[in-house]
């Protein structure tokens, strides 16, 4: 379980979190929204300890993610974020392969390669696993990251906006992966999503975020409420039930 | 390109380099070697070969970190302002101390070297455009204003023929111990090796990093002091040798990818070869006399360099 205890963050005084408390069970998608400037990005940063917190408390089942060691917190906890900024050479299986490094360090044994042999599989990257990465399509990419982070193996996976520049066809299959990710292997998933509809349709908790402070929590079916998106957007938003799916509608 | 090929070619031109010279010394000789082609070939000849090869092997491979570590495949020890401040550190010690030893203008011009190269990272930091040709011209006048520096110091004390002596590569002067001091290269490019995988890591970034459990800083200093050290070394014994931690590593990434543990060994080998190479023509070129290594390195690289500059998209750069 993830816990954030009275979490504070400040820029040069100026306040982008302030007073978070937030419980997060296992083997759930939970989804973070809100407008640009939310604290959705640095919230799931702080948890994955990319940035450092002002103050408050943050555990990953009991133990302080600050007083645990980084190789510890890397077999735990994994995050991805933006993954157009990789500039080197790299083959998808090299990618994969670095996903085995807090268990090896680098030296790859018998277990990482079949680790990261599984990791690809899923992904179906097995065709083009020694291709480079900047020849690949976005969705491609987006793919051998999350391959990556499968081979990191770890219970909590953190990802910053996955869908960016994806077309539909590919924010569907990444979306389906993650969850299959949560159903089959149990695995427990936090997401900062811009798509309110993927976030009502794939996810089982919402964190609506607004200037820093939890606006709502709960159950995705609680959150996608007319009153509550007008609280978060400032906008007037249609709730549509489809097949059982609650779609927003915005436009 | 195959491992064997530059191990070919390096065996090639290592007998070349060595039965190269004024004094009349061929492979026929080798097995009943006069006291005059003895002395030439211990005292002159291999040292000269070793020096070549440390020297073309490990500033190609410090070129690789840096480009690694800063992300950009433009920045290497002659556009960091690293070979300008290890100068400007032997110029110190030479001030400081008329009698320095060798170590000691080495650990001066060291840490003459890391300062520098770490006030460029800090650069590098706070610049917002962060355009992959930007960035080392940054360096370069970052380096030409340490380097202006220096010659002013020099003209004020009279030691600007000193100074040449480390403006220009040459390996000429190369003799038995005057070139020892460069072998503290082997085991600290035996630790880039060790390294190489956390190298790469940071070179995906900090986040990237930080989300492997790499202690990102940490590494990042490992890499930069192992690159101020070499080059220090280098430049001490044999004086400036440009554009080859430009190159060789992009030539390497063209056709091998970035991976360091995949790209280390090619990288040393060419750079090795590479130089070799350049030697031997700048003995051949003017015989019996020869044109020093940092002119031919020079001229040859910087056609190199514009070469991979106009051609960067194709590779993939």
């Amino acid at each position: 379980m993830v816990k954030l205890k009275n979490v504070f963050k400040a820029y040069n005084q100026r306040k982008v979190i302030e007073d978070v408390s937030l419980d997060i069970e296992k083997g759930t998608i939970t989804s973070f929204i809100g407008p640009n400037g939310a604290g959705k990005s640095t919230l799931v940063s702080m948890i994955s300890r990319l940035i450092s917190k002002d103050d408050g408390a943050i555990t990953i089942d009991g133990k302080d993610i600050m007083q645990t060691k980084n190789n510890e917190m890397a077999k735990k906890i994994s995050i991805l974020k933006q993954t157009n900024a990789v500039n080197l050479k790299l083959t998808i299986r090299e990618l994969v392969s670095f996903g085995r490094f807090p268990y090896s360090q680098g030296r790859l044994t018998k277990v990482d390669e079949e680790k990261i042999d599984e990791a690809i599989d899923y992904m179906e990257l097995r065709d083009i696993q020694d291709k480079y990465l900047d020849e690949l399509s976005g969705g491609q990419r987006q793919r051998a990251h999350i391959a990556m982070v499968i081979a990191q193996d770890t219970e909590y996976i953190l990802l910053d906006e996955p869908l960016n520049n994806l077309d539909m066809r590919h924010s569907v299959q990444i979306m389906k992966t993650l969850r299959n990710l949560v159903n089959e292997m149990g695995k427990t998933i936090l997401l900062v999503i811009h798509d309110i509809n993927f976030a009502s349709c794939y996810s089982d908790h919402i964190v609506a975020l607004k200037d820093g402070k939890i606006v709502k929590q709960g159950r995705t079916c609680d959150v996608i409420d007319q009153c509550v998106l007008k609280d978060i957007y400032d906008m007037d938003i249609d709730i549509k039930e489809i097949d059982e799916r609650k779609i927003c509608v915005y436009f | 390109m195959k491992i064997w090929h530059l191990v070919t070619l390096l065996i090639l031109f290592s007998f070349t380099s060595v039965f190269l010279g004024v004094t009349d010394l061929s492979p026929k000789h080798i097995f009943n070697l006069s006291e005059t082609q003895q002395q030439v070939l211990l005292t002159s000849r291999l040292p000269r070969l070793i020096s070549i090869l440390v020297a073309g092997a490990s500033m190609s491979i410090v070129g690789l970190i840096m480009q690694q570590l800063s992300r950009n495949r433009f920045v290497s020890p002659t556009t960091a302002g690293t070979m300008d401040a290890a100068r400007l550190g032997i110029l110190v010690s030479l001030m400081l101390f008329t009698a320095a030893s060798p170590l000691l203008q080495m650990t001066i011009s060291f840490v003459f070297a890391l300062l520098g190269t770490l006030i460029f990272m800090k650069i590098l930091e706070k610049v917002k455009f962060k355009d992959a040709i930007f960035i080392p011209l940054i360096g370069l006048m970052f380096g030409n204003i340490i380097s202006s520096i220096s010659t002013f110091i020099a003209y004020q004390n009279d030691l600007v023929q000193n100074m040449s002596s480390w403006m220009q590569g040459d390996f000429s002067m190369i003799m038995s111990g005057t070139y020892e001091l460069m072998l503290v290269s082997i085991p600290i490019l035996i630790l880039a090796y060790i390294f190489a995988n956390k190298f790469t890591i940071a070179g995906m970034g900090e986040d990237f990093a930080k989300n492997l459990g790499l202690n990102y800083r940490q590494v990042v200093n490992i890499g930069l002091v192992i690159s101020a050290l070499v080059t220090a070394s280098v430049v001490l014994t044999v004086g400036v040798i440009p554009f080859l931690g430009l190159i060789i590593p992009n030539i390497v990434a063209i056709y091998q990818g970035d991976h360091l543990k995949r790209t280390l060994l090619h990288t040393a080998l060419l750079g090795a070869v590479f130089v070799l190479f350049c030697d031997i023509i700048g003995r051949i070129v003017i015989y019996p006399y020869e044109i020093p290594i940092s002119l031919t390195v020079g001229v040859i690289g910087s056609a190199v360099f514009i070469f991979l500059l106009l051609r960067r998209r194709k590779y993939g750069l």
